[in-house]
């Protein structure tokens, strides 16, 4: 009468072989595909470095200029294009300054593309709901499942560095901007939907004139959660050696350096603000038409 | 206006639910819609429906909410696919349209206007205005000059560059109905289009619409669950309730001639002066006086022992005339029966004209003892309507 007692586990060989066997099939699969995936990778590294290094090497004074300006393209805010001018200068000011840069690029590529994957994905379970009911499970074990577990298989995989870190950072962002792309898509109301319809409008007519228009509220939304989350993953990515802002915080921790690590912090929060308050005042102005008479 | 089918349907069924092709044996065989939705938990939308409808009317289809009407309208240009029957356009079969023939129908043959509008927020009010000629590819300079003047048309010249969210319901369906007329499109198919409007704005586009029609002659399908405006509107109209047509036939016919109960019902709180004309309740005129002297014109009305007559020449109608004035008029000295009958014998009675709305003679007929002439344009009598007459039509009881 064990089990009543006890729970009827599993033996602990068996367990191991079990656990083995997956880690022997991993590895071997790694060691089969590893170097054409990380060819497969290399155009994106490539990109990647070269755009690092553009922002390092671009001298602060335009670098600050160029931010500022694509804050007022977007925004038309003269309040909050000089915030920006005078957080930027801040973080220079106390020494991050690289490691911000490098921050700004994985963080700019990985949103793009997140954009770039996220919002066909989503255009794709807008169109079908059993579609719908197969990506919906995996968007929520990437939002739940720990990061250090899928780190470990990318890590395996591709080793340290930048790509492994881009992965990592994807696929923990990507999933709010599928989901509202998906939502913002369904929500749009049918009667217009009819409309286009009525009027012979073809299916990418329908997708391009109608449904991402009318979605864009939503999607914007998405993009910010994005943003936010790819920002909030950049101390976990430099754990498998992305370069930036993450690097002085993870060292801050193992030292108990709280002056550092709060500087650092803060300029996280400070970049997160930056691109949320642009994104934001970019969206409503984009909006414009929803304003006026109700 | 040729008499001519546009539009045909045929037998034309809709069945919603998992398997819809297998119940159309069960509806012909005469199961209820409540039956069949307890028993196999299909919901029966459109039974058997047959419509003729003719190039140039305003076809009316008529129901309450749950009858199937948005459904119907929604298979003209087949937005929903029936389950069976057919639909015929100048004589083209519509189901047998693959994706981009029917594309191109919708784009051609028909336009739509919608009970909330449905027009695109992120446009504004010309782009909107354009969006069928887009569609087509028109150039733009093109597409917006024909936009300005359709949007001059329905009177909101200047209005182009606001949102729609910045007009009121009036504006923005005008709008629409802009929309649907810029395509050129034969047909136009009007669903619930003005009854989400609140009334004097309601009766406002009623006006345009037939105003516009005069002019563009376009065969209209028009859904509404409102009477009234389909009596105002139709040119026929069919009556629709769960999904079955329950009569078809021009306004006088459903007012003056229920098919059933259900429309009877309808009928009763119809406002009956409103929809009815003065031609559809009038009475022959009996006591029609064919002389041109006095003395005959005296024993004609004896003959009709109405003391009172209508003259009627070679001419047309001439005017009323009084037994009493008559008879007083020979007594007297400078007149006798030979004499001919001239325009001081006759009556100041006001004339009606047989389309007029019965609200519009209402205070003509109840100021007169005696029935009052009806005479059309040519100046031929028509008939005649009389205070009880009138009465009659008003009443509850057909």
């Amino acid at each position: 009468m064990s089990w009543f007692t006890d729970f009827p586990e599993l033996s602990r060989e068996t367990l191991v072989s079990i656990r083995k066997s997956l880690d022997g099939a991993y590895r071997g699969f790694s060691r089969e595909y590893g170097e054409n995936i990380e060819a497969f990778f290399d155009p994106l590294l490539t990109f990647l470095v070269w755009f690092e290094k553009l922002l390092l090497a671009t001298p602060w004074w335009l670098m600050i200029g160029v931010i500022a300006l694509i804050t007022h393209l977007a925004a038309r805010s003269w309040r909050l294009t000089i915030g920006v001018i005078i957080a930027l200068f801040l973080i220079g000011l106390f020494g991050m300054w690289e490691d911000t840069m490098s921050t700004l690029s994985i963080i700019t590529v990985s949103t793009l593309l997140s954009i770039g994957i996220g919002i066909p994905i989503g255009i794709l379970m807008a169109r079908s709901d059993r579609t719908q009911s197969i990506v919906t499970p995996a968007l929520d074990v990437m939002q739940t499942m720990p990061a250090f577990v899928y780190l470990i298989p990318v890590v395996m995989l591709l080793g340290i560095g930048k790509i492994p870190g881009l992965i990592a950072v994807i696929i923990y962002a990507i999933p709010p901007v599928i989901r509202l792309t998906n939502l913002g898509i369904r929500l749009v109301d049918r009667e217009v939907l009819e409309a286009a319809v009525s009027y012979g409008v073809s299916p990418w007519q329908k997708l391009w004139h109608v449904q991402l228009p009318l979605a864009m509220p939503n999607i914007m939304a998405g993009i910010n959660q994005t943003i936010m989350m790819a920002l909030a993953m950049v101390v976990i990515a430099s754990m498998i050696g992305v370069a930036g802002l993450g690097q002085p915080v993870l060292r801050s921790i193992t030292n108990q350096y709280f002056a550092l690590g709060l500087f650092n912090g803060l300029a996280i929060v400070v970049l997160a603000i930056i691109f949320d308050r642009v994104s934001q005042a970019y969206a409503k102005r984009s909006q414009a038409y929803l304003g006026g008479r109700e | 206006m040729s008499t001519q089918n546009f539009i045909e349907i045929k037998s034309l069924y809709k069945v919603f639910g998992p398997k819809p092709k297998s119940l159309i044996p069960m509806i012909q065989a005469g199961k209820g819609k409540q039956e069949l939705l307890e028993e196999t938990g299909h919901t029966v939308g459109l039974n058997n429906i047959n419509l003729d409808i003719k190039r140039g009317e305003i076809f009316v289809i008529m129901g309450l909410s749950g009858s199937g009407k948005s459904t119907l309208i929604r298979h003209f240009n087949r937005i929903i696919d029936p389950t069976e029957g057919q639909i015929l356009v100048d004589g083209e079969d519509v189901l047998t349209l693959d994706e981009n023939s029917l594309r191109e129908f919708r784009r051609s043959k028909m336009s739509m206007v919608f009970q909330h509008f449905g027009l695109m927020p992120h446009h504004s009010v010309i782009d909107n205005v354009a969006f069928g000629l887009k569609i087509q590819g028109v150039a733009k300079n093109e597409r917006l000059e024909k936009a300005k003047t359709w949007l001059a048309d329905v009177g909101l010249e200047g209005y182009g560059n606001q949102y729609p969210s910045q007009l009121s319901g009036g504006q923005q369906q005008r709008v629409g109905l802009a929309r649907a007329l810029c395509t050129d499109a034969e047909i136009l198919l009007m669903d619930e289009a003005f009854s989400a409007l609140d009334p004097l704005i309601r009766s406002e586009m009623q006006d345009q619409l037939i105003e516009l029609q005069e002019k563009l002659h376009k065969t209209i399908v028009f859904i509404t669950h409102d009477l009234d405006e389909a009596l105002r509107l139709g040119d026929r109209i069919a009556i629709l309730k769960d999904g079955e047509l329950v009569q078809v036939g021009e306004p006088k016919e459903i007012l003056l001639q229920p098919a059933n109960d259900y429309v009877e019902a309808f009928v009763r709180d119809v406002n009956r002066a409103r929809a009815l004309t003065v031609e559809n309740v009038m009475k022959p005129p009996v006591n029609r006086i064919t002389t041109s002297t006095i003395g005959e014109a005296i024993e004609q009305m004896k003959a009709t022992s109405k003391e009172y007559g209508y003259v009627v020449s070679n001419e047309g109608f001439e005017g009323t005339v009084l037994q009493e004035t008559l008879e007083k008029a020979v007594e007297g000295e400078d007149c006798c029966a030979e004499d001919p009958l001239t325009d001081a014998l006759f009556e100041t009675v006001a004339e009606i004209s047989p389309e007029s709305l019965l609200e519009e003679v209402i205070p003509e007929t109840l100021d007169n003892e005696r029935p009052l002439p009806v005479v059309d344009e040519s100046g031929e009598l028509k008939g005649v309507l009389s205070r009880s007459g009138l009465a009659k039509a008003l009443g509850s009881s057909v």
